[in-house]
């Protein structure tokens, strides 16, 4: 199409619709003020006093306190610190092996050529839609044969670490697929090997691939509440989300602001990777289809 | 089943998309043989976790689907039942069916509801003005936080019967109830704090409007159509790929709700059962219950209804999908 034709329609577009164009940013905001109001009441609600929680559906507290947050951090026999240490490790360590394995696997999908690739690659899009839920009994009873249960970081990192994560592999081959396959050729004519290809042209240029899937794997990890739930049973090594679940075990209404203020510290590290890769987040699930 | 069709559009290679190259040139004799080595020497770990992590697993659990495994069993004296597991649950266990239903139920509502939020947000969001990325942003923020615990405490403390969302109807004189504790009402709320997180989806549908060509307005705007023709005309065949994988995506994942459900009810799936999601009671009968046997046999069900599903909406697929020269997403 020709420019101003481009230019005409924005300009017919404009004048037909600057009430619609009112009325439309009217509704977005209204839309946005119901989708954040559950998060503003979560965080003002950790700073009200107890009588106020339950009963001020406003987000600003009338009276100001942050007791809930020393309060909660020491709710338990083991305190948050612990929670958070082990979610991070968890959390990190997961990143690393689901980079490294996922990585290492797209190559080989994405630029080698090998008998039954086909096949293989077909498999790994089945397992995308494997749901995970269904594995979790047979994965705890292939784990508990093998005495893994009493050192719970081998069934949370072990899986990850041989590239189980088939929507990281997937979102790899996509990317890869996108840089141009002279440069393995070239490489290739200038002696280098498969492996050198891989070291030389295809890590290096993968480094946006491998943000976007680190940033997914931290936030899925620190998340995640179904597979550290079975795997983790003694109180010091839970992680954030199975120790919030916690206080819905233990007492009632009492802890509220407490269980609001660990809440609000659990969603933090979300919250700043959000902010700090708002643009690649949402154009990492552009590409890629990737679960939210 | 789901893996043929599922690997359609992405097809690996067309031979005829790229130039007969280099790599070609030198025959199937020369690089081969050192890619082939080398392909399976990168596909190692991925190799090792299908068969150790993902198709060992299964083949046991299928296996123990037959048997009364408890994880408390010795493997000398597992028994093999055959298929009483299976008949348990079909003729003997009314948790079952009510788990089947709350399953159904929560899916057939979200689903439709999220993915039209979804939509409508994102046809507001289409057209590109100063600020519209913040928006965009922000409303894809709850599907980030989605399947935390916090959130789900959140949601219970938002519709308990002193909670905020009962506050806020006590203003238009009406008087709300224990939501989260009323058999009626309290899988509505998890179908809410699904709806919600209605970002994701959100995100997808911008990206396939951005691929529908200005072209077809223009042309339907100089026929005369009216927004709303254009919308069912244009609009709506040039993204239906994208509406059925945002479709295929949200459906298998509607059924694996856990997390809220689990939080809000406590581990029980009450009250009265009216929120035991399926994988909520597949995690009572094989970790509050130790009865992994029976839970594979669950698991095993809940894996055929989900391949199932997933050729239904690849079949129906054919009739309402439209693909523009057999473009793959």
């Amino acid at each position: 199409m020709t420019a101003p034709a481009l230019v005409r329609h924005a300009a017919v577009r404009k004048n037909r619709f600057t009430l619609g164009q009112g009325v439309r940013l009217a509704v977005l905001i209204a839309g946005l003020v119901l989708v954040l109001y559950p998060l503003a009441w979560v965080i003002g609600s950790s700073f009200k006093s107890d009588a106020e929680i339950a009963s001020n559906i406003s987000v600003l507290p009338t009276e100001f306190t942050i007791e809930h947050y020393a309060a909660g951090w020491n709710s338990f026999d083991v305190s948050f610190t612990r929670f958070f240490i082990n979610s991070a490790v968890i959390a990190l360590l997961t990143v690393v092996a689901n980079a490294v394995s996922c990585l290492v696997a797209a190559y080989a999908f994405a630029r080698l050529r090998f008998p039954m690739r086909g096949f293989w690659f077909a498999i790994m899009i089945g397992t995308l839609l494997l749901p995970g839920d269904v594995l979790i009994i047979p994965q705890y009873i292939v784990f508990n044969t093998l005495g893994w249960i009493d050192t719970p970081l081998l069934p949370l990192i072990v899986p990850k670490a041989l590239a189980t994560e088939a929507f990281f592999v997937f979102l790899m081959v996509q990317f890869m697929r996108g840089i141009p396959r002279d440069l393995d050729e070239a490489a290739t004519i200038d002696g280098c090997s498969p492996y050198g290809v891989f070291w030389h042209v295809i890590l290096p240029l993968s480094r946006p691939a491998l943000v976007t899937t680190a940033i997914f794997s931290f936030i899925w990890t620190w998340n995640d509440f179904f597979t550290q739930l079975v795997y983790l049973n003694e109180l010091e090594d839970y992680t954030v989300p199975i120790a919030l679940r916690l206080f819905i075990d233990s007492t009632g209404q009492s802890s509220l602001g407490a269980m609001f203020a660990m809440s609000v510290l659990s969603l933090l590290p979300v919250f700043l990777f959000f902010v700090a890769f708002q643009r690649m987040l949402v154009e990492g699930i552009n590409t890629s289809g990737l679960k939210g | 089943m789901a893996l043929t069709t599922a690997s359609a559009p992405v097809v690996p290679e067309q031979p005829g998309r790229r130039a007969p190259d280099a790599h070609k040139r030198r025959g199937p004799g020369a690089g081969r043989g050192r890619q082939g080595v080398a392909g399976y020497v990168f596909l190692s770990p991925w190799l090792l976790g299908l068969m150790g992590i993902t198709a060992i697993p299964m083949l046991l659990s299928l296996y123990l689907s037959f048997t009364d495994y408890s994880v408390f069993s010795t493997w000398e004296d597992v028994e093999w039942i055959g298929l009483e597991n299976y008949q348990e649950m079909f003729t003997g266990d009314p948790q079952f069916y009510r788990a089947v239903t709350v399953t159904l139920l929560y899916a057939l509502i979200m689903v439709p509801l999220k993915l039209a939020a979804a939509l409508a947000v994102a046809l507001l969001l289409n057209r590109a003005w100063r600020g519209v990325g913040l928006f965009r942003g922000l409303f894809y923020l709850p599907s980030l936080l989605g399947g935390s615990v916090a959130l789900a405490l959140v949601w219970s403390a938002l519709f308990a019967g002193d909670g905020a969302v009962n506050e806020f109807l006590a203003f238009f004189g009406i008087t709300g109830q224990a939501w989260v504790n009323d058999p009626d009402y309290a899988l509505g709320t998890l179908i809410i704090l699904g709806i919600w997180q209605f970002g994701a989806p959100m995100v997808i549908f911008l990206a396939g409007l951005k691929q529908v060509p200005v072209e077809l307005y223009e042309a339907a705007s100089v026929d005369g159509a009216s927004p709303w023709r254009q919308f069912w005309h244009v609009t709506m065949p040039m993204l239906s790929p994208v509406i059925f994988f945002n479709l295929v995506l949200e459906t298998i994942r509607g059924f694996q709700g856990f997390t809220s459900a689990f939080v809000i009810s406590n581990g029980t799936g009450g009250p009265v059962d009216s929120t035991l999601l399926y994988t909520l009671y597949l995690y009572k009968r094989g970790f509050a219950e130790f009865e992994m046997g029976y839970a594979s046999a669950l698991a095993w069900v809940f894996l055929l209804a989900i391949g199932i599903l997933t050729i239904v909406l690849f079949s129906t697929g054919r009739f309402w999908v439209h693909y523009a020269d057999g473009e793959d997403r």
